[in-house]
């Protein structure tokens, strides 16, 4: 992949876009209060021994937000079915430890070339066309899959789901235990690493440069950037990260359900970026942490209440508070800097 | 031959009651080109409306339709006046979370009012059984079904073809700013025709209950098909999304009929193939 020259990729003004963490060319330096940030996970680990299993289900969320940040955050590409490469990730591990591979780093390897390969067959057909085309490609892509594992049941389970997925030691050396001691470092230290990866796209020139697609898809092609190779790029890059959420879900929870794949899923998945805010990255994160402790804590209500508040919840925030809650945060945060 | 002709048959009767519901979604596309992913609910509620009108008031099935109608057409004014207006210069992002969430609001409230199950519907005797139709047994409700869209479309047509305000629709979708200019009140032909294909969804919900059931999730079950009806027809015209619904209807009932084991694939991939192909929508879509 060329890259632009720093020139070329000059970010765009801030009243353009959602104003992305300020984010010249690769300095990779962190503020403190990114620092700050990953420590809060770890403190969990210690202070809340009881809660490691929703942590780990947390965490998931937050590298599969992260996933579809880097395309529709950064690269402006609006997907509905982006549950398929979750969904395929979390297959390809569970039917591999179902089948007697249980080492869980390959399995994890393994979901994502599954869906990074999916991703890559169907970028073809999602980055050609606008908005409404490639929201329906999607959505079409997901509901097939959807559709094929259902029908796939001897293979799949079907609506039973899969199990009997059985773990093996992660490195030889930590068993898979029922408080979710293992699978919390397995998952943090997983979306960690997802996340550092996108830190560093993200503010490199082939990052700049999606965002520039996004701001103005008709003026990038004349900087001289391939903007269907480079979308395409993105977004297989997306589905692997996907991919990798997904088969931590089947490898932690030992079991694949049909739902990984069905369109609730990219609806929440939408639901908890808009919560944190797209295009910053920590937005995902906190939009997944929000949505998923906001669920637990509500699950003794009824699922319908539950379905209600988070439409109406989607409605308000589209209508007043675009940025979501790191978007109105960084909006505070340039407030009082602006103070004299 | 006799079945080919039966699925055949099926197949139009249910692509037309697709294109019922979905032309309004065409219209909203084309004009505000706005995504509207809640059309659904507006059909759903004609259709909750049209039950309930059928069993609590009483009230026979042929004149609870203009009810359904009437319900739908009035949500749809509603919303738009204090809601979807707001959005119409906002990214289609926003505008697929703001519909996807009023999706949401519209399928707890049904599920909370009326429960999670199916809804019943009482035809009348007239629209039960078989019909004779040219050597062919043919459903009676679903001839009923094509009938009505006939008469619809054909009234359509002439709504948008003959009169003062179908030349203000066409203008405004061809060039809103020189339609603007002209002094055309755009603002107002916008919520009229929202609440038009609101009404014709809601119309349909009624309609399909035969057809397609009415449950809370009927919103989401058929999302799809009216997306796909609007994208592969192509938006802001009446021909595309008629013939892109009866192709979708008859491939549709074709599909379950002939491999039932595949099920809802053949619809999707149908979809995605249609759209790699035509990119622009059938008949060309605007931009």
């Amino acid at each position: 992949m060329k890259a632009p020259t720093p020139a070329e990729a000059r970010p765009m003004p801030p009243d353009a876009a959602p104003a992305p963490v300020a984010c010249g060319l690769p300095d990779g330096r962190w503020h403190p209060a990114e620092i700050a940030f990953w420590l809060l996970p770890v403190a969990v680990f210690f202070l809340l021994p009881d809660y490691l299993i929703l942590g780990s289900q947390v965490l998931i969320a937050g590298l599969f937000a992260l996933s579809l940040d880097l395309i529709l955050g950064y690269a402006g590409i609006v997907s509905l079915g982006h549950a398929a490469f979750f969904g395929l990730g979390a297959y390809t591990a569970g039917l591999l430890a179902a089948h007697g591979w249980g080492e869980p780093l390959s399995g994890l390897v393994a979901g994502a070339a599954v869906a990074a390969l999916a991703g890559w067959l169907s970028s073809a057909l999602v980055v050609r066309g606008g908005d409404l085309t490639r929201l329906m490609v999607t959505l079409g892509i997901g509901l097939m899959l959807f559709e094929a594992a259902n029908k796939a049941a001897p293979l799949t389970g079907g609506v039973d789901g899969l199990s009997g997925v059985s773990m093996d030691r992660l490195l030889g050396l930590f068993a898979f235990d029922l408080a979710g001691r293992t699978a919390y470092v397995y998952s943090l230290v997983a979306t960690f690493a997802g996340f550092l990866l996108l830190r560093r796209v993200t503010c490199s020139p082939f990052g700049l440069s999606l965002r520039g697609m996004r701001e103005n898809p008709r003026r990038m092609p004349a900087l001289g950037a391939d903007v269907p190779r480079r979308l395409a790029a993105a977004y297989t890059l997306a589905a692997a990260l996907a991919g990798v959420a997904g088969a931590l879900l089947a490898q932690t929870t030992q079991f694949v359900g049909l739902d990984v794949l069905g369109f609730p899923r990219s609806a929440e998945l939408l639901v908890m970026l808009v919560i944190g805010g797209t295009g910053r990255l920590y937005g995902a994160l906190v939009g997944a942490a929000l949505y998923m402790v906001a669920q637990d804590v509500l699950a003794g209500l009824d699922p319908v209440y539950w379905q209600f508040w988070i439409g109406l919840l989607l409605v308000v925030l589209v209508l007043f508070a675009r940025g979501g809650v790191t978007g109105a945060l960084a909006a505070w945060v340039q407030r009082v800097r602006a103070r004299p | 031959m006799a079945r080919l002709a039966g699925v055949l048959f099926d197949g139009i009767a249910y692509g037309s009651l697709l294109f019922l519901v979905s032309v309004g979604l065409s219209v909203t596309m084309g004009l505000m080109n706005f995504v509207n992913l809640a059309h659904g609910a507006f059909a759903m509620l004609g259709g909750y409306v049209a039950v309930l009108a059928m069993q609590r008031a009483g009230i026979p099935f042929l004149a609870a339709l203009p009810l359904a109608f009437a319900a739908a057409a009035l949500a749809g004014w509603v919303l738009e006046r204090l809601l979807y207006r707001r959005l119409y210069r906002a990214s289609h992002l926003d505008q697929v979370l703001f519909s996807i969430g009023l999706t949401f609001m519209a399928m707890a409230g049904a599920t909370w009012l009326f429960g999670p199950g199916q809804q019943p519907v009482e035809l009348p005797d007239f629209l039960r059984g078989q019909v004779r139709l040219g050597g062919l047994e043919v459903g009676a409700y679903r001839l009923f079904l094509i009938g009505v869209v006939i008469v619809v479309t054909l009234a359509l047509g002439w709504l948008v073809a003959r009169t003062r305000f179908g030349a203000q629709v066409r203008a405004a979708v061809d060039n809103q700013q020189a339609a603007r200019g002209l002094g055309i009140p755009v603002d107002r032909v916008f919520s009229l025709t929202f609440a038009l294909g609101s009404g014709l969804a809601g119309l349909g919900g009624g309609l399909g209950i035969d057809v397609l059931g009415l449950d809370p999730a009927f919103p989401l079950k058929y999302m799809v098909y009216f997306l796909l009806v609007v994208a592969v027809g192509g938006a802001g015209t009446l021909r595309g999304p008629l013939l892109a619904a009866l192709v979708l209807g008859v491939a549709d009932v074709a599909g379950k009929y002939y491999v039932p084991q595949v099920g809802a694939f053949i619809i999707y991939a149908m979809m995605v193939l249609l759209l790699v192909l035509f990119p622009a929508g059938l008949y060309g879509r605007r931009a």
